[in-house]
């Protein structure tokens, strides 16, 4: 794990709450952290850089603009291939998420996880071909996991250490 | 079911162009608007109105999984009549951020986030305890996307 000290939890507790809709919202963010502006921005460039935030800006709820066609599809992949397929998989633009993952066995045997959204459940269906035939995972047990229902959708917390920011 | 929002091009614009490299500076609206040839205010009230529609979830950042804590999968496999209640009752928990239904026997999915792993097991031991099932717990081991956002 990245180190990060207490003031930096407490800022991504902050931005999991959203950064305000205001002229100055870095300086608003540090007056409630007793953090000036400039250190705000400094954080965040640090923990940017560091990769501990992947990604700054504004986070799009796809499910509200119509993609609602949600596949996780996931294969059972040797060990030693499951990388090089993953990082296949992640090459097509419409796989918006790839990783690989602990098995659970008996009840989970597969490791390897895709993610496809769309409008349309055919569209995505033809995509998941798509990628079963061009990366040669047809021959691996898969299975295709359709979303039909979100129930929550919201930032990441983190627990203790941040708790005492809000 | 609501019906899906429609964008106008300035707004798909905006929503294309800052899911990543948010400016860093003391006004980053200000820098926005700029860039799109608008007013600071303009771009204020875009933003507040696509988060009233929904579609906006808010301006933020996605956190490494594991490099700020700790952050898991989990699925449950929920008998179908029970799966409404389960799924509340699984949503009430403060580490459970994201939570869908899939179709499989396992119908469940979510995503948890904690201090630690310890905190983690103890959430899944909460959620065994008050739901009588056993969750899987599958852990990230390597991740092959680089997340850019979702062009729309």
């Amino acid at each position: 794990m990245i180190e990060i000290d207490d003031k930096d939890h407490q800022l991504l507790a902050r931005l999991a709450d959203g950064l305000p809709l205001v002229s100055q919202p870095y300086a608003e963010i540090g007056a409630a952290l007793g953090l000036s502006e400039a250190d705000v921005i400094a954080r965040l460039r640090h923990l940017l850089t560091m990769g501990v935030i992947r990604r700054l800006g504004l986070i799009v709820r796809h499910h509200e603009l119509g993609y609602r066609a949600n596949a996780m599809t996931v294969w059972d992949a040797p060990d030693d291939e499951a990388d090089a397929l993953g990082a296949k998989l992640a090459a097509y633009p419409f796989v918006t998420l790839c990783y690989r993952r602990r098995r659970q066995l008996p009840h989970w045997p597969y490791n390897l996880f895709a993610m496809v959204h769309g409008k349309a459940r055919a569209q995505v269906l033809t995509q998941i071909d798509q990628l079963n035939d061009q990366v040669g995972l047809r021959r691996l047990p898969h299975r295709v996991l359709f979303s039909n229902k979100r129930y929550k959708q919201d930032a990441a917390r983190f627990g203790t250490g941040l708790a005492n920011a809000r | 079911m609501a019906r899906p929002q429609s964008l106008s091009r300035r707004e798909t614009d905006l929503l294309n162009r800052y899911q990543r490299d948010f400016p860093l500076q003391p006004r980053p609206y200000a820098a926005m608007a700029e860039a799109m040839d608008m007013a600071e205010d303009d771009v204020l009230a875009m933003l507040a109105d696509l988060q009233g529609r929904g579609v906006l979830g808010r301006v933020g950042a996605t956190v490494q999984p594991n490099s700020a804590g700790a952050s898991t999968l989990a699925a449950l496999a929920v008998p179908p009549a029970r799966l409404e209640a389960v799924a509340d009752q699984v949503s009430a928990f403060d580490e459970v951020n994201h939570n869908y239904a899939r179709e499989h026997e396992y119908n469940l999915w979510f995503v948890l986030t904690a201090a630690d792993d310890a905190a983690l097991d103890q959430a899944l031991a909460k959620i065994e305890a008050s739901t009588g099932l056993s969750p899987i717990k599958l852990p990230l081991e390597a991740e092959y996307h680089i997340d850019l956002g979702f062009p729309l």
